[in-house]
Order: C-alpha cells, then sequence, then structure tokens
C-alpha cells in the first residue's frame, strides 16, 4: 500500500455579491504561488471565470438524518469533491465560492461529517470577503450576512477605497461587534497578501489557536493584556448588546480557568454542543487537564466537536485553559458558572 | 488456475471502470483516457476528466459521460463517437437501457435517448444522482433527495414517486423488475417493492455502499461498504425483510470496496481496499483467490459475456485482466 496521501487543503469563501471575490479568485487562479486550486463556485452566481480548474456547483443542502437542523452538509461538495479528488497532481488545494446568502456551516461540516471528503481532504480556513461600503445595509437583509463574518477565520474588509475613515471605523467596529477574534484586513480589489488567506490551518487542532490573534497574545504571559481593540474577554459577550454600532443576538463569550478535570469538562463540553449546538457557530479551545502534561485542544462547529492532545506544555508557559464560543443567543453567565465548574 | 495479465496504465490513474466491449478488455480512467487491450494497448483520449462509464446492454460498446460535458460511445474497434456536448457541465450519471437506449444526467437535468433521437428531457427539484432503466426499458429510475422518481421513457404518463427522506446518491432496479434499490448518503441501502411500495431498509453497514450487483436470476444482491460483501437474500416474496443477509469473503478488517456477480453462475467476485481480488460461491462461501494484493483499492471488476474473464482497476493506476479457466 502506498503511504497515506497528505489530505488536499480546502478554503472556504464567503461574501456577498459584488464584494470582489471575482477578484480575488482571478489573482488566486493566476499569480505565481506555487500551488494549483480548484475552485468549486456555485452555477448560479456571479463568477465568470473561464479556467479549467473552475467547476460549477449548485449548493445542494443534505439534512443528515438526525432530525437536527443544523446539522446539514452540502450534497454538491461530496460528489464534486470525490469526483476531484481522483485526478491526482491536477491541483494541489480547493476553495469553495459560496453565494453571497449561503450559510457557511454546512460547507464546513461537510469536512467533518463525510467519511469520503473528510479521508481526503480538509478544511483550511473560512474566509469572509465584506464590502465595506455595502456591508451594513446588508447586515439589515438577512441573518446570513451576520453568520457568515462570525463565522470566519479571516476577514478582507475590501474596497476601503470606496468609503471615508468615519465609515470604515464603523464598518470594522460592527464587524468587531460580530467576531472579535478573526483576522482582519483592509483591502481594495481584494490585494491582499495570499500566504495571509491560504493554507491558515484554522481548522487543524495542532493550528487551532495559531490563526488567532487573541489566543496568541495570551500564550506568552510578558505580553501584554490590554488590547488596542478593547476585547477584554469579560465584555465579549455583551458587546453586541452595547448597541451602538448593530442590534446583534451574535455574542463571543471567552472563558478562562485553571486546570480542569476531564471527567467534568468532557461531559460538560458535549452537553453544551448538543443542547446549545445550533447555536453554537464556531469554538475553539486550549485546555490544561490536571495530571495531563499535554495541552488539550477542543474546536467545534454547532453539533460537531472535535478534541485532542497537541503538544506538551511549555516550560515557561502558564498552563491555564482557554474556550471561546461564538454563537447566538449565548448564555453568557450559565456557560461560565457551568465552565467554572469543571475545575479539577 | 488462474492468470493475471497486468495492463500498464497511467501513473497513479484512477480507473473508474475496466471490463470487456464486445471481446476487447478497456480501462477509462479518470482523467479522460480509455486504454483499449488487443495485441497491444492503444490509449484513446476520450475527455477531459472522465466521471462515469456504462456498457451498453449488448456489450459492444462503452458510454462514458465527462467533466468536459461530453457524452460518447466507444465501440470494440475503438472507434468513438461524442453523442452530445454540453460543454462545461458536467455530465454526472449515464445509463443503457434496451435496444439500444441511453439516459444521461447533468446536474438537476437528465435527457433519455432511443433510437438516437431524444425520446425525453426530464428536470427535477434536485440534482440527479442516479439513473436506471427498468429491465423491460419503459420506465427510468431517478435517484435525488428524499426519494427515487419513476419516469416513463417517452415523455407523458405519471411519474411514481418513491419517497424516502434522505440523499439517494445511486439507483438500480433487480433484473425481475419488481424492486427498486438506492444507495443512501448514510450508510444503508434502501428499497422499494414495486407492486405496493412497500419500504425495505437494509442497514448496518460501517461505511457508505459504493458497489452493487445482482446475481443473474436477481436471487441476490451483493454489496460493499463493510469489512465483507453484504449479500442479501431476495428469494422470498417479501424481497430480504425478516432475513439476515449473508457475510461472504471476510479478511479482517479488510473493506470490500467492489463487487461484481458472475454472469451465469452463483458466485461473486469481491475487490478489496488493499487490491485484493478473491472469488466467494454464494452458496457455500468457499473461496478462490484471484489477486493478493496492490497498490490501492479495487474500483472496478466486470466479467466477460461467457464468465470466463474478468476485468479489474484500481484507484492507483493498476488494472488487468484475469482468466479464471486456464
Ligand atoms: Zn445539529
Amino acid at each position: 500500500m502506498d503511504e497515506a496521501e497528505e489530505k488536499i487543503p480546502v478554503t472556504v469563501l464567503t461574501g456577498y455579491l459584488g464584494a470582489g471575490k471575482t477578484t480575488l479568485l482571478n489573482r488566486i487562479l493566476s499569480e505565481k504561488h506555487g500551488k494549483k486550486y480548484a475552485v468549486i463556485v456555485n452555477e448560479f452566481g456571479e463568477i465568470g471565470i473561464d479556467n479549467d480548474l473552475i467547476v460549477k456547483s449548485d449548493e445542494e443542502i443534505y439534512e443528515m438524518n438526525n432530525g437536527c437542523i443544523c446539522c446539514t452538509v452540502r450534497g454538491d461538495l461530496i460528489r464534486v469533491v470525490q469526483k476531484l479528488m481522483r485526478r491526482k497532481g491536477r491541483f494541489d488545494a480547493i476553495i469553495v465560492e459560496t453565494t453571497g446568502l449561503a450559510d457557511p456551516a454546512p460547507v464546513a461540516q461537510t469536512f467533518f461529517m463525510d467519511e469520503d471528503v473528510r479521508s481526503k481532504a480538509k478544511l483550511d480556513a473560512v474566509i469572509a470577503l465584506v464590502d465595506a461600503k455595502h456591508f451594513l445595509l446588508s447586515l439589515g437583509d438577512s441573518p446570513e450576512a451576520e453568520d457568515q463574518i462570525a463565522f470566519a477565520d479571516v476577514i478582507l474588509l475590501n474596497k476601503t477605497d470606496l468609503v471615508d475613515a468615519d465609515e470604515l471605523a464603523k464598518v470594522e467596529a460592527t464587524i468587531r461587534t460580530l467576531n472579535p477574534r478573526a483576522e482582519l484586513y483592509h483591502t481594495n480589489r481584494s490585494d491582499v497578501d495570499l500566504t495571509k488567506i491560504l493554507d491558515r490551518g484554522a481548522f487543524d487542532l495542532d493550528r487551532v489557536m495559531e490563526s488567532d490573534p487573541q489566543f496568541l497574545d495570551h500564550r506568552d504571559d510578558h505580553h501584554d493584556h490590554d488590547h488596542d481593540h478593547g476585547h477584554d474577554h469579560h465584555h465579549h459577550g455583551h458587546a453586541g448588546l452595547d448597541g451602538n454600532v448593530h442590534d446583534t443576538t451574535i455574542g463571543t463569550v471567552s472563558l478562562r480557568g485553571g486546570d480542569l478535570d476531564p471527567k467534568k469538562f468532557m461531559p460538560w463540553i458535549e452537553k453544551v454542543t448538543q443542547t446549545d449546538g445550533p447555536d453554537i457557530l464556531r469554538l475553539k479551545g486550549i485546555i490544561s487537564f490536571k495530571d495531563d502534561t499535554d495541552r488539550f485542544v477542543v474546536q467545534g462547529i454547532h453539533m460537531i466537536l472535535e478534541g485532542d492532545s497537541q503538544r506538551e506544555w511549555g516550560k515557561d508557559e502558564k498552563r491555564e485553559s482557554r474556550l471561546v464560543f461564538i454563537g447566538r443567543n449565548l448564555d453568557h453567565e450559565k456557560l461560565k458558572r457551568s465552565f467554572a465548574a469543571c475545575a479539577a | 488456475m488462474v492468470t493475471i495479465a497486468n495492463i500498464d496504465l497511467d501513473d497513479g490513474a484512477y480507473v473508474e471502470w475496466a471490463g470487456f466491449v464486445g471481446d476487447v478488455p478497456m480501462f477509462a480512467t479518470a482523467d479522460g483516457d480509455v486504454i483499449r487491450v488487443e495485441g497491444g494497448q492503444t490509449v484513446l483520449s476520450i475527455h477531459d476528466g472522465l466521471l462515469c462509464a456504462e456498457l451498453v446492454q449488448s456489450g459492444d460498446a462503452l458510454l462514458t459521460g465527462g467533466e468536459d460535458g461530453k457524452v460518447c460511445r466507444i465501440n470494440s474497434d475503438g472507434i468513438s463517437t461524442v453523442l452530445t456536448d454540453l460543454e462545461d457541465s458536467w455530465i454526472d450519471q449515464i445509463a443503457a437501457g434496451p435496444n439500444g437506449a441511453i439516459a444521461f444526467a447533468s446536474g438537476r437535468n437528465a435527457t433519455i435517448i432511443i433510437d438516437d433521437k431524444i425520446a425525453s428531457e426530464i428536470s427535477l427539484e434536485r440534482t440527479i444522482e442516479g439513473l436506471a432503466f427498468a429491465p423491460k426499458g419503459m420506465r427510468l429510475a431517478l435517484a435525488r433527495y428524499d426519494g427515487v422518481e419513476l419516469h416513463w421513457v417517452t415523455s407523458g404518463g405519471s411519474t411514481q414517486v418513491l419517497e424516502w427522506k434522505g440523499a439517494h446518491t445511486g439507483v438500480c432496479f433487480s433484473p425481475d423488475g419488481k424492486y427498486v434499490v438506492s444507495n443512501m448518503q448514510e450508510n444503508a441501502l434502501h428499497g422499494w417493492r414495486l407492486k405496493d411500495a412497500r419500504h425495505m431498509r437494509m442497514q448496518g453497514y460501517p461505511s457508505k455502499v459504493k458497489s452493487i450487483s445482482w446475481s443473474p436470476k436477481g436471487k441476490w444482491l451483493a454489496t460493499s461498504g463493510a469489512p465483507a460483501a453484504i449479500v442479501w437474500p431476495f428469494t422470498g416474496k417479501d424481497g430480504p425483510m425478516g432475513k439476515a443477509p449473508k457475510e461472504l469473503g471476510s479478511m479482517g478488517k479488510l473493506q470490500v470496496t467492489c463487487v461484481a456477480c458472475h454472469p451465469t453462475e452463483e458466485a461473486i467476485v469481491i475487490g478489496y481496499s488493499n487490491g485484493m481480488i478473491l472469488i466467494v460461491k454464494i452458496e457455500d462461501g468457499q473461496e478462490v483467490p484471484l489477486r493478493s494484493e496492490g497498490k490501492g483499492a479495487i474500483t472496478s471488476l466486470n466479467w466477460n459475456k461467457q464468465g470466463t474473464q474478468l476485468a479489474f482497476g484500481s484507484e492507483q493506476g493498476e488494472g488487468g485482466i484475469i482468466d479464471v479457466t486456464s
């Protein structure tokens, strides 16, 4: 038998009509970065690129048969990814474009819930492309616009040249209300350094925190704990309710604690994702279990939960447990209380 | 005695279909080449990306559909014809019926060709994920999300909808036309007895069922998706209901990836995830090994008409012809 094949990384690109997806995809397909990308686009969407590696698809949602509304996958992706994977060496990575109104969760969940896709491909990161000029208007239209921001690992605030400084600040503040933790870049004509958005490993358990600037800051205790954006964790959960930028039910809950008892934490996190799964868009965490020399890393999407021992805690590393939820209607107090009860 | 002739395919090419066109072995790769073996090997470049392939019912030609939107027919002499060109729309499914009938699907649309003319065009609300002609060729089954639809092959006539919640990713009729069986996204098959649309749930697989094959008289349905060939009895009037399937060719944890019933005898050839191939008698489970292992999982197995030779292909550029009589 051959050695295990490397899994193909998949980047999901969300964003509204006109946010600059065509420009960005054209750059990814044409620039010399040493990688070949297959791009899966919506067949009824806006992307008008003619390229051998563009595949049109129809965003078909499958509900998995457990009756839960949040447990959905993209049936078309299962078909297309499996077929593409048979032609070896044709491409090194995949980009999935979703239409403006698409919920990003089914796309992401496909890479965890379908055994065939999961065995050949892995989710790398979810990118949200935001049109600085039209973003605030689009937010009023649909919950999907909010979800796309809240769900993202990387946010490209595009067309910044079309708005003035005040408006830009307002857009950025609104984005930060919905997602204080994603990497955010200001761009014009999608002119981002492609290494910032491709091959991020944001869903890799080993790298789950690397792409999260807040966690990076916390990792080294010598760093200053007052962040420029004022994202002190005590306020995350209620940022949206302060309400002067954008009224939303989406919020972030950041939890911190010392050593935890795995016999308490594991059933707790499973119960939280089972009962609150539909409301949880993303969760990420590094956990310090008592008497365990390794860091334990978790991540989740809705009801999907992954966790594993990652590496040994460093000698100078402060052992603590940190967990972040982004979701709708999260009960900050309850999460805080029940998390605290997991202490060893 | 068993002899194997190995065929050289492009390095690592995934074999989508391996079998006999007339008496000529052919190997269709996912890249879009068809390798024809007569005297030596000839490579026919048919598609830019091949998605599906099926033998016409007479056995004299291979039908293929590609990422390039083409539907092609390749005769045993290697001459190929483009039957349809939808340009950049993928041809996802292809099926062959009696008297040269052909059906193919691209996305939500299917086309039925009879006597070289379009007999009917069908559009569904959801993607068509499986196509199969009924044995007499009067109806076409289309698998889609939440069920299977049976359409008459000429326009008009009422459509019969067989509903079952979930994604149906393939479909076939039993050889006597009494049952319809679908593959599902879940690790299961679903069946319907047509006279009363009675449901048959065939579950318990550890993974998806991708390969299924009926024994010649329709007494048995052999399936992949487990570390043994799971073979359902269709001997009584209730199909497999209330009966346990046979588990044949169990090789520890090794997964069965492909099955093909012998054209005349009650025996099944089984392909495994490590490239192993063996033949097993349905009645007593007696096994004859044909190939010990290879580089990759077996993706296709087809007998010649007489059942004397077998063609195989793997996902790692291997193909071969096995003579089981010599
Ligand atoms: Zn769910």
